[in-house]
């Protein structure tokens, strides 16, 4: 390699440099943008799930739960740690990007992150990072209420549940993107969650082992993608589950990957965002 | 090295709704220019300073910011340049400090080095006493210095202003002009779009008139203002008059009993028009300049390509 090779590869490698570095300066100030935004209404935010959760675990796991007996040989409160973790996570992570994200279009703040040199992807991770943030802070905070009322729980296999925690995090924020993206006014941004989303979760084995369910309608729970996401973060927390482990999380991962890229198209396309 | 700051060739936009924005135009903007760019509401500005900030989609054409088409050199365009878009566009609920740290962070600036340029722009802005308070609270003339403070925390090379002082008292204004007038003599170019024709002709050097989508007039300021062939005259009279009095070549009407005012050719003295009034024993109290030129100019070219 000559001097002149030299001294432009190293023009370039610097040129490099300080865009990638531009562009994680860029993230993280989306991030922690994203991060304040929720914390700063912390009592909408953080404090409503650790109370509603709350009411659960004294309910159905303090009072009719002892009724109810063992369900697949766990206490029944027990059993429902796992699946409240993953409403909260769920409805939490979605509700954090759908909200920002309609909420910048909608006070046209979107315009200052158009027109900055923001990669789209950029964009998209930083919206979803702080989906991320709220959901694991989310589920944090319900499995410490969780321990209050079933001081003994212990995790199964920690690894698998940090690893479904954070993926069921990443899946939702993408789609409440997706639904910010498409909304056009503040009912919009609550159609999906209340209609569609709420009804899948509580039906996708949060209270109870569709083994219980009579067989047409274990095979309509099958159909049920909130089935596999609840029943793996159970088997990482409790080691029992209704599903196939891998399948599961194949499953999670492809959707991952078909959501991130139809956001991208969607941002480059500027559907929802650019005239 | 480029010799535009701007250069845009046969942009055109026609919005989903089929309403044709711009026909085709063409714009060229010099390095270091005060540029205004004026027109009617739903001319078009709106839109060409969208496409240019990438908040609207082009439908054809180019668009180059310092030699970097948006095609291909996006992001490079981009760090060049810095708008202050007509509708308030930044979080209410973020703190003034905040929301200027923030717009440089997404320009790759950290915090760090961010700050004693925040401090300087905020200062000059009259804005660092508010830094702590919520954006929400401040009054329409502050969130207008604060979207300038957000547009030009990366210093851009080029800064688009699109109605700046739109609904800010005269003192604000001021205030402003002197500011723009201040980063331009800096070596900013500045492209501005205003409602107030005072505005552009006090501030700029160069002027397009932009008009159901096409360009109707590129020119220089003074140019522009020396094709005016006729200048309007308000005189304020001692005595009161019944009617106009007839003097040749001077076309005369009354506005009330004690304010004439009269059209006069540029090939024609004033003078001339004073003798004659002195003969018919019209006493002149005071005169005026019948109204701002460039709006007379800008509604004549409107009108024109109207027709």
């Amino acid at each position: 390699m000559n001097q002149i090779d030299l001294r432009s590869y190293l023009l370039r490698w610097s040129i490099l440099m300080k865009n990638n570095f531009s562009v994680a300066i860029s993230l993280w100030t989306l991030t922690v943008k994203e991060v304040r935004r929720f914390l700063r209404i912390w009592v909408q935010t953080l404090v409503p799930p650790a109370v509603t959760m709350s009411l659960y675990f004294v309910i159905f796991g303090s009072l009719i739960g002892p009724r109810i007996g063992s369900m697949d040989g766990f206490d029944y409160i027990q059993y429902m740690i796992p699946g409240l973790i993953m409403l909260s996570v769920i409805t939490n992570s979605y509700n954090n990007v759908v909200s920002s994200f309609y909420s910048v279009k909608f006070q046209k703040s979107i315009e200052e992150l158009l027109i900055s040199p923001m990669p789209n992807w950029t964009i998209l991770l930083g919206f979803v990072l702080g989906g991320v943030c709220r959901g694991v802070l989310i589920g944090i905070i319900v499995f410490g209420v969780s321990l209050l009322f079933y001081p003994d729980f212990t995790v199964a296999n920690p690894l698998l549940t940090v690893t479904v925690l954070f993926l069921t995090s990443i899946l939702f924020s993408l789609m409440g993107f997706i639904n910010a993206v498409f909304a056009d006014s503040f009912d919009d941004i609550s159609i999906i969650p209340t209609f569609i989303l709420t009804p899948l979760i509580y039906l996708g084995g949060v209270f109870y082992s569709i083994n219980i369910l009579p067989e047409t309608w274990r095979s309509i729970s099958m159909a049920n993608p909130m089935l596999y996401v609840v029943n793996t973060f159970r088997e990482g927390m409790l080691g029992v589950s209704d599903v196939s482990i891998s399948f599961s999380l194949g499953m999670i991962i492809a959707f991952i990957l078909i959501l991130t890229s139809s956001c991208l198209y969607l941002l480059k396309k500027g559907t929802g965002i650019r005239q | 090295m480029a010799e535009f700051a701007l250069e845009i060739n046969n942009l055109q936009k026609v919005y989903d709704n089929n309403v044709v924005a711009l026909k085709g135009i063409d714009l060229k903007v010099k390095k270091g220019d005060f540029y205004a760019l004026l027109g009617p509401n739903g001319a078009g500005k709106s839109s060409t300073i969208g496409i240019i900030g990438s908040l609207v989609t082009k439908s054809g054409g180019t668009v180059s910011v310092f030699g970097n088409d948006i095609n291909k050199d996006l992001n490079k365009a981009k760090s060049l340049l810095g708008v202050v878009s007509q509708e308030i566009n930044f979080s209410q609920f973020e703190k003034v400090l905040d929301i200027v740290v923030t717009q440089a962070g997404f320009y790759g600036i950290p915090k760090s080095i961010a700050m004693p340029k925040v401090e300087s722009i905020l200062k000059r802005l009259s804005l660092w006493d508010k830094r702590n308070v919520q954006a929400r609270t401040l009054s329409g003339g502050y969130k207008r210095r604060l979207m300038i403070a957000k547009a030009i925390i990366h210093e851009p090379k080029l800064l688009i202003l699109d109605e700046p002082t739109a609904g800010v008292d005269i003192e604000l204004r001021r205030e402003m002009w002197s500011f723009l007038k201040e980063i331009n003599k800096n070596g900013t170019t500045i492209i501005l779009t205003t409602h107030y024709l005072e505005e552009a002709e006090q501030l700029c050097r160069n002027i397009g008139i932009i008009d159901q989508g096409s360009i109707v007039a590129n020119t220089s300021m003074k140019d522009l203002l020396g094709t005016l062939n006729v200048q309007g005259f308000v005189f304020d009279l001692h005595q009161p008059l019944e009617k106009a009095p007839t003097i040749e070549g001077f076309p005369l009407k009354l506005e009330d009993p004690l304010t004439l005012i009269a059209a006069v050719n540029k090939d024609r003295s004033i003078n001339a028009l004073f003798s004659e009034l002195t003969k018919l024993n019209i006493k002149i109290k005071s005169m005026r300049n019948e109204s701002n030129r460039l709006e007379e100019l800008f509604i004549e070219m409107v009108n024109s390509n109207e027709k």
